[in-house]
């Protein structure tokens, strides 16, 4: 437990590290708009599954929690030129109470319900930015970055960093709660609702905390992107592909660890980005399909349920 | 008037009735459960037994009526602080957590539910949870999953981990419905052991022999009334439990 704990750690510095070793040495900015995009979706993967896997309330609303966090940026800078730390910090508030609105008024219904109305926020949400003409309305806003910060020597591959830094921050939250009374309270409510209160789980609570802390963090993801773009417009911040997508990632990595949306993520950003670079960015939602269909077939627990499965057959074929 | 501590009950409920539209389950029903008493509860199918520890429990909310234990009115109160105030229960149909081990199963009951000065630290309810599980005879399968428990193993994880919970009321909602009659044999002995400590216990059950050997006192509910309550000869010489359980 502890020696993991050391190597988990060792491995968030290193991965800091590399990339801003990165930002220092590569010249090209493909590879951090790109990578950018990915790290993008593995903070909104794991936030996913902090609900959506350790509590098992399948979330929809991934892009409602995004455009959130875009717009929240989008607004402090037409209202204030707020900087970017200041812009993600109040998306996470923004989040936050977002997520703690949502599950007041949601976590009561279960299974189908949930999902529906998660969706119907996210409608909400963009029909209410769509008439915001204050951000644009549907029309979209453009943007002004402002001057880089040091030791950055150009926007983008700060957001890189950026991105880097609330990577590990999502992964940090979301160990913690897998390993902590949190984890096991999420994951008893997960298994049956019922025996979890008689056990002494304060269920709604706890669906309330993971739902609040995932906001948070989907909102925080967001925020960056309205830089990143220097454009911002409700069809493409409340995209329901976003939602899509982090659900696929979450699923096909293995909500069961909190490592699963991670490799998920990184698996389905990367093919993405290739096949939007190679072919078109039309065969992503196809090639998305046919991965989640064979992963539903041929590993319904995700690629981390893969591995123990590994272990126990060779277990009981000792026995 | 008496005073209050010598012969308070441990639970009382006043005047419960719960309906389901228009169908009343519970119908006027008062009790009082005196701690340390073995009460055993009886019926026919659809008499209102399982409605009557949902109210308790705080599964179902009732209206009207009051639910009041050690002195202190939890009809409004969620399960899990009930479970809190020290009510535990199993289930007619075992609830285990399925993807979690024997072992993790009853962590969840030690992390949220055992509020004791005792068990503070992880070494501490580990601990706990091993000589709870030996005593249940399951401590060979801490570390299977639940998912792969047999019937009788279920239905002692269950009581395991409503034991797990450091309960002063322990519901026992048809523990050995299924069971054969040595496996029947076991769970009533572990009932009764765990009623030597101390701990008050509700055994709902259709098998009379278990019910007679266990109880002090017995209650019989027939549509949602109670028709008969004293002890068990006395409830089983009654004309309307007869009545009920044979027809007329």
């Amino acid at each position: 437990m502890k020696r993991n704990g050391i190597f988990f750690w060792i491995g968030a510095i290193l991965f800091l590290a590399a990339a801003l070793v990165m930002t220092q040495v590569i010249g090209n900015q493909y590879p951090f708009f790109a990578g950018y995009v990915i790290l993008q979706f593995i903070v909104l993967a794991v936030a996913w599954s902090i609900l959506g896997g350790y509590a098992g309330y399948v979330n929809f609303g991934t892009s409602a929690f995004f455009g959130m966090g875009v717009y929240t940026a989008v607004f402090l800078v037409k209202a204030v030129g707020a900087p970017l730390a200041v812009q993600i910090a109040a998306a996470a508030a923004v989040g936050a109470l977002m997520g703690f609105a949502l599950g007041l008024l949601t976590l009561r219904m279960r299974g189908i319900f949930f999902s529906i109305a998660t969706i119907a926020l996210t409608i909400i949400i963009e029909t209410s930015i769509t008439n915001w003409r204050y951000v644009g309305g549907a029309a979209g806003i453009q943007i002004q970055r402002p001057a880089v910060t040091e030791p950055f020597d150009n926007y983008v591959q700060m957001l890189f960093f950026v991105q880097a830094l609330l990577v590990v921050l999502a992964v940090v939250i979301s160990r913690y709660i897998q390993n902590s009374w949190i984890g096991r309270g999420l994951q008893a409510l997960r298994d049956d609702e019922l025996a979890a209160e008689c056990t002494g789980v304060p269920t709604l609570r706890l669906k309330l905390l993971a739902c609040v802390i995932s906001g948070a963090l989907m909102c925080a993801a967001g925020a960056p992107a309205a830089m990143y773009l220097q454009y911002a417009d409700p069809a493409s911040a409340f995209n329901l592909n976003y939602s899509v997508s982090v659900l696929a990632m979450s699923l096909i990595g293995g909500t069961a660890h909190w490592a699963g949306p991670i490799i998920g993520a990184i698996l389905l950003a990367t093919t993405q980005q290739l096949l939007t670079v190679t072919i078109s960015s039309e065969v992503n939602v196809l090639v998305l399909g046919v991965m989640l269909v064979l992963f539903v077939v041929g590993a319904p627990e995700g690629i981390i349920g893969l591995i123990p499965r590994v272990h126990r057959n060779r277990k009981e074929g000792e026995a | 008037m008496m005073a209050p501590e010598a012969h308070a009950p441990l639970l009382r409920v006043s005047a419960l009735t719960k309906r389901f539209g228009g169908f009343t389950a519970l119908d006027n029903v008062s009790v009082d459960i005196s701690p340390g008493e073995r009460f055993g509860l009886i019926g026919p199918n659809g008499s209102g037994k399982t409605t009557l520890i949902n109210c308790i429990s705080g599964a179902f909310r009732t209206e009207p009526g009051t639910v009041t234990f050690r002195d202190e009115d939890i009809t409004r109160l969620q399960p899990h602080v009930r479970t809190h105030r020290g009510i535990a229960r199993s289930f007619q149909i075992p609830r285990p957590f399925k993807s979690m081990t024997v072992a993790e199963n009853l962590m969840v009951a030690l992390d949220f539910a055992a509020v004791t000065d005792e068990i503070v630290s992880a070494a501490q309810r580990r601990e706990t949870m091993m000589s709870i599980l030996t005593r249940m005879g399951l401590a060979s399968k801490a570390d299977v999953s639940a998912a792969k428990l047999s019937q009788v193993e279920l239905r002692k994880m269950e009581l395991a981990r409503a034991m797990a919970t450091h309960p002063k009321l322990l519901i026992s909602d048809e523990a050995m419905a299924g069971l054969s009659s040595s496996e029947v044999d076991e769970v009533l002995d572990l009932l009764m052991s765990l009623a030597a400590q101390d701990i008050t216990i509700i055994m709902i059950e259709h098998i009379m022999q278990a019910v007679m050997r266990f109880s002090d006192r017995v209650m019989c509910l027939d549509a949602g009334r109670i028709i008969a309550v004293g002890t068990p000869s006395e409830v089983m010489a009654n004309q309307r439990v007869q009545e009920a359980y044979l027809g007329t």
